[in-house]
């Protein structure tokens, strides 16, 4: 029972990650935009937020006298603004400049996690030259973001299953089920499936297509950008660590496709796959397993959407399609 | 029914508009636009343009890079506070300085130039193959295979049986990476875009696969068919030393063979790729496809035939990349071993519209600043690292691909318009 309850822990931490960043690809993808870029937000996500939580502990006095509003706002301020930034990147490129969506999204992963890589070790020489990444840990910010909720250690095995997570996890699961709603339920939520479905129609019924894609696309960035920070913050503690993140980035356009554009279904996709993930490292702890199964479970999560990616397409249904006009810049004039 | 060949670009656009207004996708557009002239005009708006001269078109480019280069400097001040022209020099020094430098570079050209080749036909048919990472991984692992199975770990039989075996199970492995997405696109339009990007993350899992199976869980690399006493290096992709001047002669791993050949080889296919894009009916077919499907089919054109074939040939290419890299140069192969051109030719071919010869320079472009950047950092005692040289490389990326916008349109700005419609109408 302990080491079922040890893999989901650690199988849901790493589910967040992904959950934050498919939320936010899935809301990009209805208006059409398919940003390729996510990796690289959820780096600039993270290292945005690790840095904002050094300054804080650092230069600003939260070392000496931590104050538990300042050590949360702070990270999750400079996390947001990071990820803002790459969304305002690629939406200026894609929607103003009407650059393609494939090549500018792939840039921007070069750029984020080229960022993140640099300024990770960077930032940890400023603050304590000489100093390994991995001696050098946000331990203020950590002690915060990783408070279980109250009750957690009184309930048990229910307690540990559910209530053992930092508050962003179920930040993550409130903003899944929202922009569920959002999608489904809400005028705007309808208009900008239809921009992503077609924008020409949207722009014809009066929807102003530009205003849509830019906001889908900054808001779903903000929202994958605090995947990266809740890895840096909850999943290695407070560490910043190289090359991490970038692949749960892509792990999370891949839980897009899985779950068929719907985020209350990325809920327990995300812990399926965040399950996956973390099998190889955990399992040998509890059973041994032979070494040349490690890849072979690690392939799964891409397998499976692959499988999933060619059934939906053969069975037709038009609730699980990518939306029309994924992946294609709108100019008004052109025909 | 018309002959397909003998039409320019403009009448194959024009082909192209009306029958895409055939389908009546956007009625009444024209109506609106001109009903609104009369209100108001917006201050300023974007037209499409149908051409540029090229000194005008090279022109915004060059601003371009200038401008990505300028903030680059600034960023290098701003972190290093070292001369920026210095770090600038030391970057030409990565690529440059000596001749096992300028080999260096010439050898990852090739490498980025063939991936970026193979990525082209496709990218020309609007199919967005973002999968040459894998493919070019299968096309590595199976050259690999063949080399271990056929050569001194297996069969021990000779070269002249192992050489040909590796290119044909490379150039296999890479195409049936590569057809598997395709013809789930062309018989029920499955996504290629998220298909192919997964199946590069199979392909990273299998190579991982193939090499805990091999190497028995231990990481240390050793050439295949190029340690032990008496080895055959069979399978090599190699000129003899003599008439190879980059040949590096050592027998320490992992190299003992020289760069040219690979050159040669990708020298040769991109004059290839650009006759077959450009002189061939198949070529003129894929760009057909890639204009609009709508008016492929009322040529007479078999779509799903033509995606098929094209995504067939960029397998080939891709698994031709893979050769180059295991049997031209590494004869090891990790989940690493594409390096990430995968997605860096994606943005080379792009860079340079398609055209395989103007790869040469992009590809140029971005090996220069990969090679400068590492140089760099053995310059600047650790401050900028490997990393640093992606940073730049996005930068000037993100401010070319920015540029484009002003070369395919062009801004009218209110007042100007309608001065030079007032010079039309008397």
């Amino acid at each position: 029972m302990t080491i079922f309850i040890e893999i989901f822990q650690r199988a849901v931490l790493t589910a967040i990650s992904l959950l934050f960043g498919c939320t936010g690809e899935i809301i990009t993808e209805k208006s059409g935009n398919l940003n390729l870029g996510v990796p690289g937000v959820m780096c600039v996500g993270g290292i945005s937020g690790f840095s904002g939580a050094l300054m804080y502990e650092y230069f600003w006095g939260g070392a000496d006298n931590p104050n538990a509003f300042l050590a949360i706002v702070i990270p999750l301020l400079f996390c947001l603004l990071g990820s803002l930034l790459m969304g305002l990147i690629y939406s200026f490129l894609t929607i103003t400049l009407r650059a393609n969506q494939n090549v500018t999204g792939l840039s921007l992963t070069i750029f984020g996690s080229g960022v993140s890589n640099f300024l990770g070790g960077f930032l940890v020489k400023q603050v304590s030259p000489g100093a390994e990444t991995a001696n050098i840990s946000v331990k203020v910010s950590t002690k915060y973001y990783m408070a279980k909720l109250p009750f957690s250690d009184s309930l048990g095995w229910f307690g540990d299953m559910f209530l053992s997570y930092g508050f962003l996890a179920y930040v993550a699961i409130l903003i899944a089920v929202l922009t569920a709603l959002f999608i489904r339920r809400t005028r705007p939520g309808l208009n900008l499936r239809a921009v992503g479905e077609n924008p020409a129609t949207a722009d014809a019924a009066g929807v102003n297509v530009t205003k849509y894609k830019y906001i889908a696309t900054c808001v779903g960035c903000m929202i994958s950008g605090l995947g990266g920070l809740f890895y840096v913050m909850n999943n290695s503690s407070g560490v910043w660590a190289n090359d991490v993140v970038e692949p749960l980035g892509w792990l999370a356009i891949a839980l897009v496709i899985f779950t068929v554009w719907k985020p209350h279904f990325a809920i327990p996709g995300a812990i399926i796959f965040g399950g996956l993930s973390v099998l190889p490292e955990h399992l040998p702890k509890f059973v041994t397993i032979p070494m040349d199964a490690k890849p072979l479970i690690k392939m799964l999560p891409y397998a499976v959407t692959v499988i999933v990616l060619i059934f939906n397409s053969l069975r037709k249904k038009r609730e699980t399609q990518p939306p029309e006009a994924l992946g294609l810049s709108y100019f008004r004039e052109d025909r | 029914m018309i002959s397909m060949s003998v039409h320019t670009s403009e009448q194959l656009q024009r082909i192209s508009s009306e029958a895409e207004m055939g389908n009546g996708q956007r009625p009444g557009s024209g109506q609106k636009k001109s009903g609104r002239r009369n209100q108001k005009d917006p201050l300023f708006h974007i037209v499409k343009r149908t051409d540029i001269p090229m000194w005008k078109s090279l022109l915004i480019r060059a601003g371009a890079l200038i401008a990505a280069l300028v903030v680059c400097a600034v960023i290098i001040v701003v972190i290093t506070g070292e001369d920026p022209f210095e770090m600038y020099k030391h970057m030409f020094n990565g690529s440059f300085k000596t001749p096992k430098k300028f080999w260096g570079m010439l050898q990852e050209m090739a490498i980025l130039l063939c991936i970026s080749l193979a990525v082209t036909p496709a990218f020309k048919m609007r199919f967005w193959n973002i999968g040459a990472e894998g493919q070019v991984l299968m096309g590595g692992l199976g050259a690999l295979m063949a080399m271990k199975l056929l050569g001194d770990d297996g069969l021990r039989l000779p070269n002249a049986v192992v050489l040909p075996m590796t290119i044909i199970t490379a150039i296999l492995f890479g195409a049936l990476w590569a057809v598997v997405p395709a013809i789930f696109k062309a018989q029920w339009n499955t996504n290629e875009t998220l298909f192919t990007l997964m199946m590069n993350y199979i392909a990273i899992q299998i190579v991982r696969y193939i090499q805990i199976v091999w190497s028995g869980g231990s990481t240390a690399l050793r050439p295949i068919n190029g340690t032990g006493s008496d080895p055959s290096y069979a399978g090599w992709l190699r000129l003899p030393a003599q008439i190879d001047p980059s040949f590096t002669g050592s027998v320490v791993v992992p190299s003992s063979s020289g760069y040219l050949l690979n050159i040669l080889i990708v020298a040769a296919l991109t004059v290839m790729v650009f006759l077959y894009m450009r002189y061939t009916k198949q070529g003129y077919e894929l760009s057909v496809v890639g204009e609009s499907e709508n008016t492929a089919r009322y040529g007479g054109i078999s779509v799903k035939k033509v995606i098929i074939r094209t995504m067939l040939i960029s397998g080939v290419l891709c698994g031709i990349a893979g050769l180059l890299i295991v049997a031209g140069t590494d004869h090891i192969i990790n989940d690493g071993s594409a390096k990430g051109y995968g997605y860096t030719a994606i943005i080379v071919s792009w860079l340079a519209k398609f055209n395989p010869f103007y790869m040469v320079l992009t590809t140029f472009l971005v090996i220069f600043l990969k090679q400068g950047a590492s140089e760099l950092s053995t310059r600047t005692s650790g401050v900028i690292t490997d990393d640093f040289s992606n940073i730049l490389i996005a930068i000037i990326i993100l401010f070319i691909i920015g540029c484009e916008f002003f070369i395919n349109y062009q801004i009218k700005v209110r007042a100007r318009q309608q001065k030079s419609k007032e010079a039309a109408e008397s």
